[in-house]
């Protein structure tokens, strides 16, 4: 893996966003008068806008390919040889060239073209969803003829047609600016729809049957310059002049992108993608998009639950609740002390419920046992102790990926985005690593099909460097590696050894035990220190839960409990004395009756905990379980408190992406019923036990974090809000090898970073550092002829609580189907579509089937989470693998 | 019979090997399933897709925008009258209206009887033997409205097959390209045709400036 | 069936086989000193030898732009390969007859000058772009590129030539006139609907096919090849004038007593030899007066009597204020409804719109919208003002050349035969809108006045 600075896009690249030239030449061009630079490359559209003259456009958009269809942009150019009109979204600058925007010939143009495009737009805005916020308007009352010249008939479509279950299309509102066509094309790579017929009967559509079911179909209604394409959540439920916006962070992923919230009445009524460079380029996916619904939603807890003497669970005042809970934590601390205590989940939450948190656990209570994760995700030290990368690392062209984690397309689908944009334009490669074919195999250079359990040696083979000395090695025909033949190994190898590497490293197959991908990472971290990993875990605010100490062994800032400990027993009352338990240990020790209080953080572990017979367990064997949740999910119901918990676009604070990126979140609406921020139970509950966590706000929160929190020292409200920081601010510190390039107007932006104040005098915090310990693996057990090996993977659309609690989502989420390569079905005797029993040691499922040539033989593919079978029940959390065998129910 | 034939599933691979991307092989191969089938039909359409590698709707997209693929069927014999300028200026406008009063259509219709279907064309490069007419893309020059009923007359009876093949053929002759041939310019690869070097007096490659 | 005429003593260079019953074949081609221009290219000379002979023989590109082919072999960038060769034979232009003559009597005529051009720049691949109604052409090509294949005068080591491979490959479109549009011809080739590309950036011989170097020329040009190669650029400079040299195809049709396609010595042959001369057009039928004339197809503003005496050469029609397109002469008489001749051009400019350009898409639309209902008698005064307004928003200024709002030629197209009409005849515009008296005889429903005769056959 060599270590070269950025290689230059390659020629032809669009003019995209990442293939705007070098940036070594800076021209001088004459905007309306004023003399400005702009970069080779740049085109005249943006130029003028970055200098506050906006060419008014239709079908240029920032993101995507210009097509220069529908002329709106055309203005005077003279490149020396006197003006002529030409489409500022088409045209590059060039050193001395002339624009001028306002011209008598611009005007009469532009004029032309609003007249040609109204010839047939329906005059319907009183009714359009896009009334009031449509280009099209907005340009026709600026700049448009006055009264209309066109006697003639309009073209006619049927009105509108639903071109998948979340878009509806009316035709006759079309201007055919190629938008959504290009984003479905360009961008998200599901041609579903296209231009259909020729000249002015030209429209969109679909063909017949196969509907536009791309995760990314939402963001098509976001960019439609026209009231043409609508989203079936939104349509007739506002006006635009009736909305309020606050600008804040899709936590529906750990991606992290930016959104604008809509409300209006106190309603969440629509989320809008905002272009955020390092991030998410102004895309959201649809779940991100759509799952406001469960925001509004009508199941929302809006008042505390207690379990009565007849162990129902009946709503109860605050005051009660957090009194029995008081009691409870009280009696238990004395009954076990600290080790008693114990806390699930914390990755929804925002970086100051955490912190809330955190304190009170670890620092009041003094236990170490707290989990972000629901033993679904990788050890806290992978997470935080390898270096770190971004997704413009990732993406930086002429680069390579090594994909050790999820399928990004289904857990982080804007990063998909990315990554898709980084293969298709900028010749970054990705060698995938993934026990079936996932939706990012075909953006892989190679996909190596390993066996679950092997990811280990297929690393180290991997790594072997030089395939000569592999071959030497190994003789001729070397042996395949955990399924993977010797020449698929050597081919992914060299493409590795000869470009910058990325990892993407996270948890694909939850039945695959987290200790050897980390095990596997920390192999590529040895022989290869320079390279970064970025974690693709799929919570909003894990890796925040995790930078502020929700894990055990690590305080707040990332630094461990040796590290830390000075420093925060002068800052807190108390700081455990040991490393405590992780979720997994956390569940065996409340099933074996060791745990007295377990809290549960917007935490579900029957649904997502793998081992879920442990869960059961746990959730049985703990003597009191407090909830502090949204929904009344499983888990919840299991609980002897519960207390509801203001939500997503319901609390102002912070969260913090995979890449360690601090980005805000905004209150907009209030919460259903007495609901309360994660982090003032946290305070109310040390204040009932006696203890002031010294918090009344977030801000507050937020100052002590950047004063306590080594990692996020300079993360200041001002930073973050007032100044560069609105954007997002990395926290994800790494060592620095290659200088920043000098910043130019075509480059991307410099990260914004935080400056720690430098204290004069008293201790000095830790260095933020979390080693990465050395896991050690055991062998999987070889599979025996009668058994499949399971593979069980999230998909976007799923059982979990925002899809389900949004009815637009919640139908799309599929059935769960055991899939399995068409060979297996013939060689076990299974009819395709049959239900069938599948056993393993830990318990058994009955669930539809359905051959798929994309799974490896041997390998049972069962999703995540999906109605009609649950995958947990299967999975053993202590074994590295799990097989399943099958039979008629 | 929908989807390509197992022949023509043959026939389409060798066409798809002539191009340097797959996608190039798109219209041929929308023609080889009209050749097929008379028309378009939806499941040849999602073969195609299959064949080359894309979605449905890019088939349909581009296959919509082409004149000559018909998404309905057709008559047996889809006669085409020209009416753009050189031929309005000789009558064919009366041409078609003499056509539409004898097939009882209008233009842009198919008889009762499915065998003929009638079309305002665009000029077709016969201008200078006005007023012309295409019947499934075979010429007729220089056509005199008193012969057309004869003509009309031939067709149904089939006298005319010879000439004029059913809806969907055009050329009759494939091209075959041999065993060792010269083989696709794949676009992602740079190599200079060895002949250019012979612009080389003194190790000077391409002729049009030299190999950087 | 097809007039074909030569005049003065002049070299038949494209059509010396367009009499002979069996000049598609290779034997009857072979017989006639086919192959003998790229054997001589082969054995003779180098690559860069050959485009300096077309250089010399300053030969323009026959489809419509005519631009000079060997200037534009030398724009693909140096170094960067494949080039493709792509033969544009989608002629579709209105009045337009040439290329399909040349493709079904003489298919190897065109495949050797194709030849020729794939070694002087470079392309080991060749596409012939067929107009998919053009069945005969596709199957006398697809014939002759059979015959060729197994005569080895293409596929590897073409004539014993070692290393000088070529594949050429046969393709049809499926009727599209945009298609003839270079950048859309690409695009179609590359299974896309034919939208044009915008040029710049997207000019053929630097980012064409598969954003390769690629060369895209007319048949016609192509067919030059061999006799160029053959005799030397120099004795085809000999020919012609100015700018215009060589011979060159004219298609002239409507109202002349013997329409046809003609080889005619360029740039100094009139337009008045080619209307009246007695081996052309042989004059109006019946003695009629000539009302108006469209030099190159109908993208080309018309001329009018006072233009007879122009030479047939690019320059000099250029400042005329048209353009010699596509060779394609089409002759209107006295008995003309120009309103009418106007609204079936532009008929087929708005039919024939890709989608791609808002002023085009929209704009021919409703010219054609408009001067249907004056045809159908709905017309107004204001309507014919209103013409010229639309007309300037597409082609600013209604100028020439044209300046466009649009990507490609054909919105501006479109303009050509409206302003061209109103400006010379507004009269019988404002006839339809009840402003005025008719000029010309319109019967009933303003059908051409003229009956259905079929010009004089030679
Ligand atoms: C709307 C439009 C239609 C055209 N149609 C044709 C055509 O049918 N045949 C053709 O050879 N060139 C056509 N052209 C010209 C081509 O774009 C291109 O200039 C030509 O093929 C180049 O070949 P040449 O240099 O040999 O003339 C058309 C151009 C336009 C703008
Ligand atoms: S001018 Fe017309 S035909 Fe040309 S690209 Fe634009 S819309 Fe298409
Ligand atoms: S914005 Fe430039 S042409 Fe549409």
């Amino acid at each position: 893996m060599t270590d070269t600075a950025d290689v230059a896009a390659p020629d032809g690249a669009p003019p995209g966003p990442s293939g705007r030239g070098s940036g070594e030449n800076v021209l001088t061009v004459t905007i309306d008068g004023r003399t400005i630079t702009a970069a080779k490359g740049e085109l005249v559209i943006d130029a003028a806008e970055r200098n506050g003259i906006y060419i008014p456009r239709f079908c240029y958009h920032p993101r995507m390919r210009p097509v220069g269809m529908c002329r709106m942009c055309i203005v005077d150019i003279d490149t020396g040889r006197g003006p002529a009109l030409q489409p500022s979204c088409m045209i590059e600058c060039a050193d001395g060239m002339t624009v001028d925007t306002g011209s008598p010939a611009t005007r009469k143009a532009q004029e032309g073209v609003l007249e040609f495009l109204l010839v047939n737009h329906p005059l319907d805005c009183p009714v359009c969803d896009k009334g009031g916020e449509c280009p099209l308007q907005d340009q026709t009352m600026s700049h448009g003829p006055g009264e209309s010249r066109f006697v003639e008939e309009k073209r006619h479509f049927e009105k509108p047609i639903p071109v998948s279950d979340l878009v509806m299309l009316d035709r006759e509102r079309c201007i055919l600016c190629d938008r959504c066509t290009r984003f479905a094309n360009e961008v998200a790579g599901d041609p579903l729809i296209s231009f259909i017929d020729r000249g002015n009967e030209t429209q969109v559509n679909t063909f017949p049957g196969h509907p536009f079911s791309s995760y990314f179909s939402g963001n098509t209604v976001q960019i439609c310059p026209v009231g043409a394409l609508t989203a079936t959540p939104y349509r007739f439920k506002a006006r635009p002049w009736d909305l309020e916006q606050a600008e804040s962070t899709c936590t529906s992923c750990s991606v992290g992108c930016r959104v604008a919230i809509q409300s209006s009445r106190n309603q969440v009524l629509r989320y809008l993608g905002v272009d955020v460079d390092a991030v998410n380029w102004g895309w959201l996916c649809d779940k991100g998009c759509f799952d406001f619904e469960a925001v509004n939603s009508s199941e929302r807890l809006g008042s505390p639950l207690v379990r009565d003497e007849g162990l129902l669970l009946k709503p109860a005042t605050w005051n009660d609740a957090l009194r029995r809970a008081t009691v409870s934590i009280r009696e238990g601390l004395q009954r076990s002390g600290p080790e008693g205590f114990a806390v699930l989940g914390g990755a929804r939450l925002t970086n100051e419920d955490v912190y809330a948190w955190v304190k009170l656990t670890k620092g009041f209570i003094g236990s170490d046992n707290v989990d972000a994760q629901l033993g679904d995700g990788l050890p806290a030290e992978a997470v935080l102790g390898l270096p770190a990368a971004t997704i413009d690392d990732a993406c930086r062209p002429g680069g390579a990926v090594l994909l050790l984690g999820p399928d990004p397309k289904e857990e982080l689908p804007v990063l998909y985005l990315r990554l898709r944009h980084a293969v298709v334009n900028d010749d970054v490669k990705i060698v995938e690593l993934a026990s079936t074919e996932t939706g990012t195999t075909e953006l892989a250079a190679h996909s190596l099909r390993y066996r679950p359990g092997h990811a280990v040696p297929l690393v180290r083979a991997l790594l072997a460097g030089e395939p000569e000395t592999q071959r030497g090695r190994h003789g001729v025909g070397a042996d395949e590696v955990g399924g993977v033949a010797p020449e698929a190994i050597e081919a992914a190898g060299a493409l590795l050894a000869e470009r910058p590497v990325t990892v993407i490293l996270g948890r694909a197959n939850l039945a695959e035990g987290a200790k050897s991908i980390a095990a596997a990472a920390r192999l590529i971290h040895d022989s290869h220190p320079e390279v970064n990993f970025l974690s693709a875990l799929r919570r909003a605010n894990v890796r925040g839960a995790l930078e502020l100490g929700m894990s055990p062994g690590v305080l707040p800032g990332r630094v461990t409990l040796d590290a830390g400990r000075e420093w925060f027993a002068e800052r807190w009352s108390t700081v455990p004395s040991a490393k405590g338990l992780d979720a997994a240990g956390i569940l065996r020790a409340a099933a074996d009756g060791k745990i007295d209080t377990l809290v549960l953080l917007g935490a579900d572990p029957l649904a997502d905990f793998p081992d879920r017979d442990l869960a059961e367990r746990a959730l049985a064997g703990a003597r009191t379980v407090i909830a502090c949740d949204q929904f009344l999910t499983e888990s919840v119901r299991q609980a002897d408190v519960v207390v509801p918990a203001a939500g997503y676009a319901e609390v102002d604070g912070t969260t913090t992406n995979l890449e360690g990126r601090v980005s805000t979140l905004a209150q907009q609406v209030t919460p259903p019923g007495t609901a309360q921020p994660d982090w003032s139970v946290a305070a109310d509950l040390a204040f009932r036990l006696g203890f002031d966590l010294g918090i009344e706000s977030v801000e507050q929160i937020a100052k002590e974090i950047e004063a306590v929190a080594p990692a996020f020292a300079g993360l200041t409200h001002h930073l973050m809000v007032l100044t560069d920081g609105q954007d997002g601010v990395l926290v994800s510190v790494r060592p620095r090898r290659e200088a920043r390039p000098e910043p130019s107007p075509d480059a991307p932006e410099p990260e914004v970073e935080a400056q720690p104040q430098v204290q004069a005098d008293g201790p000095q915090p830790p260095e933020p550092s979390i080693p990465v310990p050395d896991w050690r693996v055991i062998d999987p057990p070889l599979l025996d002829a009668y058994s499949l090996r399971l593979v069980v993977n999230r998909k976007l659309y799923d059982r979990g609580t925002l899809v389900r609690h949004s009815p637009s989502l919640a139908d799309l989420a599929e059935p769960a189907t055991l899939c399995l390569h068409p060979h297996d079905f013939d060689r076990l005797g299974i009819v395709s579509g049959d239900d069938v029993r599948v056993t393993s040691g830990r318990g058994h499922v009955t669930v539809a089937t359905r051959p798929d040539a994309g799974v490896p033989r041997g390998v049972a593919v069962l999703d995540a989470n999906k109605a009609g079978g649950r995958a947990n029940v299967l999975i053993d959390a202590n074994a590295p693998v799990t097989d399943v065998r099958m039979e008629r129910p | 019979m929908p989807r390509f034939t197992s022949e023509n599933t043959a026939v389409a691979d060798d066409i798809i090997a002539r191009y340097p991307r797959p996608k190039s092989a798109m219209i041929p191969l929308l023609h080889l399933a009209q050749e097929q089938d008379g028309y378009l039909t939806e499941e040849a359409m999602e073969h195609i897709a299959e064949l080359i590698g894309v979605l449905p709707a890019e088939v349909l997209g581009t296959a919509s925008f082409y004149e000559m693929f018909k998404r309905e069927p057709v008559g047996d014999y889809v006669v085409n009258v020209c009416t753009n300028i050189s031929c309005l200026l000789l009558g064919g406008e009366e041409l078609l209206h003499h056509l539409e009063y004898r097939l009882g259509v209008r233009a842009g219709s198919t008889t009762p009887d499915g065998k003929f279907t009638l079309e305002d064309v665009e000029c077709i490069a016969a201008c200078t033997e006005a007023p012309c007419m295409q019947v499934n893309y075979r010429y007729f020059h220089r056509v005199e409205l008193d012969e057309v009923d004869q003509l009309l007359d031939d067709l149904r009876s089939g006298r005319l097959a010879h000439e004029v093949p059913r809806h969907g053929t055009l050329s009759r002759v494939r091209q075959q390209l041999p065993e060792d041939r010269a083989g696709n310019a794949p676009p992602d690869r740079n190599v200079e045709p060895v002949w250019l070097a012979r612009n080389r007096n003194d190790g000077e490659g391409d002729g049009q400036g030299g190999t950087p | 069936m097809s007039a074909t005429g030569n005049a003065k003593d002049i070299p038949r260079i494209m059509s010396g086989r367009w009499d002979l019953a069996d000049g598609h074949t290779l034997e009857r081609y072979l017989d006639t000193g086919g192959y003998e221009g790229l054997k001589r290219a082969l054995t003779s000379m180098t690559p860069d030898e050959v485009t300096e002979e077309v250089k010399a023989a300053s030969l323009l590109g026959r489809g419509g732009a005519g631009f000079p082919a060997g200037v534009k072999w030398g724009f693909c960038p140096p170094g960067v390969f494949p080039r493709y060769l792509v033969v544009n034979g989608d002629e579709s232009e209105p009045g337009t007859y040439k290329d399909r003559i040349l493709m079904e009597r003489d298919p190897h005529q065109l495949i050797e000058g194709a030849l020729i051009a794939c070694y002087a720049i470079g392309a080991a691949q060749a596409f012939l772009y067929v107009r998919g109604e053009m069945a005969l052409a596709q199957e006398r090509i697809a014939q002759a590129l059979n015959d060729a294949y197994a005569a080895g005068y293409i596929g590897c080591d073409i004539m014993g030539t070692a290393g000088f491979s070529v594949d050429v490959v046969l393709h049809w479109g499926a009727g599209a006139y945009i298609v003839g549009e270079e950048t859309a011809l690409i695009e179609s080739l590359e299974g896309e609907r034919g939208m044009p590309r915008l040029k710049p950036p997207y000019f053929p011989a630097a980012k064409g096919l598969y954003m390769q170097p690629t060369v895209v020329n007319n048949v016609e040009t192509l067919a030059n090849l061999p006799w160029i190669v053959t005799n030397g650029g120099a004795a085809f400079a000999a020919l012609g004038a100015e700018k215009s040299l060589g011979t060159r195809l004219f298609a002239v049709s409507g109202h002349v007593n013997r329409p046809g396609v003609y080889e005619v010595e360029f740039g100094t042959t009139t337009f008045r030899d080619l209307l009246y001369g007695e081996h052309y057009g042989d004059g109006i039928r019946h003695d009629n007066r000539l009302k108006a004339f469209i030099p190159g197809g109908a993208s080309a503003p018309w001329f009018f009597e006072e233009h007879l005496d122009l030479p047939l050469e690019a320059g000099a029609v250029g400042a005329a204020g048209s353009m010699l397109g596509s060779g394609a002469v089409v002759v209107m008489d006295e008995t003309t409804d120009a309103v009418k001749a106007a609204w079936r051009m532009v008929r087929f400019f708005a039919r024939e719109s890709c989608g791609k350009c808002t002023p085009c898409r929209e704009g021919a639309t409703w010219l054609e919208r408009i001067l249907r209902r004056m045809l159908d008698g709905h017309g107004r005064p204001s309507d014919v003002d209103k013409l010229l307004d639309i007309c300037d928003n597409i082609s600013p200024q209604i100028t020439w050349p044209p300046k466009q709002t649009t990507i490609c030629p054909l919105g501006p197209s479109a303009v050509s035969p409206i302003a061209s009409a109103v400006m010379r005849f507004r009269d019988e515009f404002f006839a339809y809108c009840g402003g005025g008296e008719i000029t010309v005889p319109v019967n009933g429903k303003a059908y051409l006045s003229t009956p259905p005769t079929v010009g004089a056959t030679p």
